[in-house]
């Protein structure tokens, strides 16, 4: 029963969100410009969660994300242009995903060597190198980009792949591997003479987060219309990462809670198009002055409510 | 035990905060008022472009030549009785904003066409959008030959243009060049971030190959780039008869000042993104030597509606009016004059009136919109001659 | 031959004006291990101050470079004093935020004021803007001057941090903030001079940038910005010659990248070429690997 309940809990209200907003998407509550922008926020929380597991949780500083991120959408563009069915979207995810770890994968190799700013700039290296080569690819239409993708994102891919990203990275976190990653964040050294295999450790973050990374890409490419080279660049990687530190680095509700909240900013600022560049600027500042460790800091906002209404004894200790 | 159970009703508090703020967002966002494009007395245009990131310029630029436009309009008793209203909003160069926001313009805010994008990449992001939305947007600055017709060569009914496409201006550059300059070899140098450039550049390829030229080099270069001696200097050991230079003022001036300054005196040809003040400022007058470039129209032109807007522009903001200031300008009397002939004030209304347009008396030409919705326009090949425009070529189309 | 000799000067040149801004980023980054993003556009600003000496004020262009350098360090200062400082003991990711917030609101401020076009700088004496031609290798004398300044500037950058007392403060704080404190040192003015030193040479950067391409506008800190932070880690980040160094490795590199032909790749071969140092020396060329104590 302990375990059973809060994951009773956990399901219904996973699926709770899911059928209230498809409800008010049936009833024309939630209009094309509100579905629109909760695209752009679920392919945000992909994101930053799947980099959230690189920088926060691993401390690997990476500012390639958006690399990762154009793979999956090259990867499920291509796809759905040419067969433009389910299954080739679906495939598109996957394999754009794959692909996207397996670059991850050989970019987390050399962190065996690399610290702090220096694997930022490798990793910033390895997203303007893919950039570069799909710019001068010749199925890739070069500079201008792919368009003609067909929509295939709907609310409920949509929630489907972000609810289950989120869940999926969460338990991630709390099985032994996942917890590894925590150990490296917190002590290299210290984790590794207790046998923690850092540069396994490593790597499998930079793999998990990659595949994520290529997911959101997917999602973006299969929604969006229009994708180049030039939309995952070094900006869109320091997006991504804003995203994140705002949340709170190991933190994935902070993760999700920063992508709406700077959707909302985004949105609230478009009647002041002068100067929303200037605003958004003095709140990134003045958030980071007055907490730096994000919205959230390393905590998670659990289902802590619920678990207060069962008896004392089946609370769990917070780790 | 007390602490825990504080923090834990603090989190409650917090969950609690969260979900009312989502959902008075959200409320916040569906109950702004629709409809109000129809009924009242003004007619709403949409105004989708980017005024910020890395294309800001051409976004403003355009919007200057809308908003003196629709001044224009407005002052002269606006359309059919009704004052236009522009609604405006920044894509910040983000193709996915320009979709969002486009179908923010077309379901929220009711417009009943929509401007912009400047560049193709975004333009293209709202075309599905104004499909399914029966709603029509229209560029001044669109130029990609796929802009308005879809893959298979169906026209997108609800996108249009008031600007050359790419393979047009492309052709006339390379046939200038093989014609008028008698050039048999020439090298392309390009900005390799720019869709724009890369559709220029390989329609210049092949009109120039096929009247029996040969591209010798192509070269490339990104936007934002000040320092270009490198791919200069390689240049100037080649042998060839013209330069094809496809890209915007901002580097384009920068480009010819070091080619003149490494010695290289061959005949460059540019496209309308040299038309602007700037490009003189940038280069220097004696740099400005035995350059060409396509153009919508000469400041030579002594047409009256040319004479009139670049006075006009000249007075309003103080500088001499460019390509991006041109067409706006013209896109937002288009639309103005098609909301005038149409037979109501639905998108679809407004869409058959563009469709419709024959001989507009545009700045940048008189122009008909063809069944591709491109315009047809005569196109002008200006010659500089110490950095002003000397002579004007005009080949119709 | 000619050409490759056009080609280094090419490289040279280039490298010089990265170095004239990644030695304000080293300097910063080895004080306070900030990768200051908005140093770019401190640079940008220096510029910009910099034009309107010369149009609005009619300065010369020896009084417009100290005026922008004057400006460009009060500006690294309250930059410093408002924005970072309130963070010296939160984590190093959250300082770059606000970096990345502080560059966000120098661009569009002045975006906001002056506009996205590209502005260009008023014409020059005939010796600013003159060049020398050397059997056929034409060599421009701004380049000279460009080389000359950067090189120069290393010097006595490098002999204030080795030499004088300011120097050795610096590099106390940089090796511990809290013994520094202990030992008397006021951490805070160090750091201050430190940004005041780096920023007014992101000003003179900014200034001979304008003069030497004749154009300007509010985003034009970016790029640079970014090579610069790249060459400083290529060289080693936080070490003075390791700034000129890398600086001159990247622009000879981007250089002969483009003289080769493959100007389509030239991004991309720059960054292969760091990432591959990075993994045979990663610490950058003149880092020392230090193995961490437990």
């Amino acid at each position: 029963m302990a375990r059973i309940l809060p994951l009773l809990a956990k399901v219904v209200a996973v699926l709770a969100v899911y059928l209230v907003v498809q409800a008010m998407i049936m009833t024309g509550v939630v209009d094309d410009y509100i579905l629109i922008t909760m695209v752009t926020i679920c392919v945000n929380i992909i994101l930053a969660v799947s980099l959230n597991l690189i920088t926060g949780f691993t401390g690997q500083f990476s500012l390639g994300h958006a690399g990762f991120m154009s793979i999956g959408a090259y990867t499920t563009g291509l796809l759905t242009m040419h067969y433009p069915t389910w299954w080739a979207f679906l495939l598109g995810l996957l394999a754009g995903g794959a692909i996207a770890a397996i670059i991850g994968f050989l970019v987390g190799l050399p962190t065996l060597r690399l610290r702090g700013d220096y694997l930022a700039i490798a990793t910033l290296g390895m997203a303007e190198i893919i950039r570069v080569l799909f710019l001068n690819f010749p199925f890739t239409n070069g500079a201008a980009g792919l368009s003609g993708m067909p929509r295939f994102v709907n609310w409920t891919w949509l929630y489907v792949f972000t609810a289950g990203t989120v869940i999926l990275i969460s338990n991630f976190l709390r099985s032994m591997p996942g917890r590894n990653l925590i150990a490296v964040r917190e002590d290299e050294i210290a984790a590794s003479s207790i046998g923690v295999n850092a540069v396994r450790a490593k790597t499998l973050a930079f793999v998990v987060g990659a595949f994520f990374g290529g997911l959101a890409g997917g999602l973006y490419s299969s929604y969006f219309y229009f994708i180049k080279p030039d939309l995952f660049g070094f900006q869109k990687s320091i997006d991504i990462l804003i995203i994140v530190v705002l949340g709170g680095l190991g933190s994935l509700t902070g993760s999700v809670i920063a992508a709406i909240l700077l959707a909302v900013i985004s949105s609230l600022l478009q009647p002041f198009p002068e100067l929303r560049m200037v605003i958004y600027g003095l709140i990134l500042v003045v958030v980071m002055v007055f907490r730096p460790q994000g919205l959230m800091g390393d905590r998670e906002l659990t289902f802590s409510a619920m678990r207060r209404l069962l008896p004392h004894r089946w609370r769990e200790a917070r780790p | 035990m007390k602490t825990k159970r504080a923090i834990q009703g603090r989190r409650a508090a917090a969950a609690g905060l969260a979900v009312a703020l989502g959902v008075s967002v959200l409320a916040g966002c569906s109950s702004t008022t629709p409809g109000a494009g129809t009924t009242s007395d003004v007619i709403k245009i949409g105004v989708n472009y980017e005024q910020s990131g890395a294309v800001a310029t051409y976004g403003k630029d355009s919007i200057d030549g809308i908003t003196m436009a629709v001044d224009e309009i407005n002052a002269a008793g606006g359309v059919n009785g009704k004052k236009i209203q522009l609604v405006t909003y920044d894509t910040k160069s983000d193709p996915a904003e320009a979709t969002t926001l486009a179908t923010k313009l077309m379901t929220q805010d009711k417009v009943v066409a929509v401007l912009g994008p400047a560049t193709s990449g975004s333009f293209k992001a709202t075309v599905p959008v104004a499909n399914q939305n029966k709603i029509p947007v229209i560029s001044g600055s669109a130029t990609a030959d796929d802009v308005t017709v879809a893959p298979g060569g169906a026209v997108q009914p609800y996108a249009f243009r008031t600007c050359y496409t790419d393979s047009f201006q492309g052709t006339a550059a390379a046939n200038y060049a093989s014609k008028t300059l008698n050039a048999t070899t020439a090298v392309i140098i390009k900005d390799n971030s720019s869709d724009y450039a890369k559709g220029l550049a390989d329609n210049f390829t092949k009109t120039f190959t096929a009247n029996g030229g040969t591209i010798v080099g192509t070269e490339a270069y990104v936007a934002g780039d000040t320092d270009f001696n490198a791919i200069l200097t390689r240049i100037r050991s080649m042998q060839y008869d013209v330069i094809y230079l496809p890209g915007y003022y901002q580097e384009a001036g920068l480009i010819i000042k070091a080619a003149r300054d490494l010695g290289i005196t061959q005949p460059v040809i540019g496209p309308d993104g040299f038309d602007s003040p700037d490009l003189l400022s940038l280069a220097g007058a004696s740099a400005l030597n035995n350059v060409y470039f396509t153009n919508h129209y000469s400041s030579l032109d002594q047409d009256p509606k040319v004479q009139a807007f670049i006075a006009a522009f000249t007075a309003k903001f103080g500088r001499a009016p460019n390509a991006f200031n041109a067409l706006g300008y013209d896109t937002a009397n288009l639309v103005a004059d098609a909301v005038k002939r149409a037979s109501g004030l639905t998108g679809v209304d407004v869409m058959n009136a563009l469709a419709s347009t024959k001989d507009f008396p545009a700045v940048t030409g008189t122009l008909t919109i063809d069944a591709d919705h491109n315009p047809v326009k005569a196109i002008v090949v200006i010659a500089l001659k110490d950095g002003v425009q000397s002579s004007s070529e005009k080949i119709s189309a | 031959m000619e050409e490759v000799l056009q080609q280094v000067i090419n490289g040279l040149s280039q490298g010089s004006i990265y170095a004239l801004i990644a030695l304000g980023y080293t300097m910063v980054y080895g004080i306070i291990q900030l990768i200051n993003f908005a140093h770019g556009d401190v640079y940008m600003i220096g510029a910009f101050v910099g034009y309107f000496s010369m149009t609005s004020f009619h300065m010369g262009f020896v009084e417009a470079l100290i005026t922008a350098m004057a400006v460009c360090t009060v500006l690294g200062v309250t930059i410093e004093r408002i924005a970072y400082r309130p963070l010296r003991n939160s984590p190093r990711i959250a300082v770059l935020i606000t970096a990345i917030g502080v560059s966000l609101i120098l661009e569009y401020t002045m975006m906001y004021f002056f506009g996205a076009s590209v502005r260009s700088y008023p014409p020059q004496s005939a010796f600013m803007s003159g060049s020398f031609n050397v059997h056929g290798v034409v060599i421009k004398n701004m380049q000279v001057v460009i080389i000359g300044i950067s090189v120069t500037l290393m010097l006595i950058l490098q002999y204030i941090v080795k030499r004088t007392k300011v120097g050795k403060a610096m590099r106390a704080v940089s090796q511990d903030a809290e013994a520094a404190r202990l030992m008397g040192i006021n951490v805070d003015t160090t750091i201050s001079l430190t940004f005041a030193l780096g920023s007014a040479l992101a000003g003179a950067a900014g200034v001979l940038v304008g003069v030497y391409y004749n154009s300007i506008n509010p985003l034009m800190g970016i790029m640079p910005g970014l090579k610069a932070f790249v060459a400083a880690v290529f060289g080693g980040i936080g070490l003075i010659p390791g700034a000129l160094i890398g600086a001159y490795v990247i622009g000879l590199l981007e250089t002969g990248v483009a003289a080769l032909g493959y100007s389509l790749f030239r991004d991309g071969v720059v960054f292969a070429v760091l990432i591959i140092v990075l993994i045979v020396k990663p610490t950058g060329l003149l880092g020392k690997n230090t193995k961490e104590k437990v």
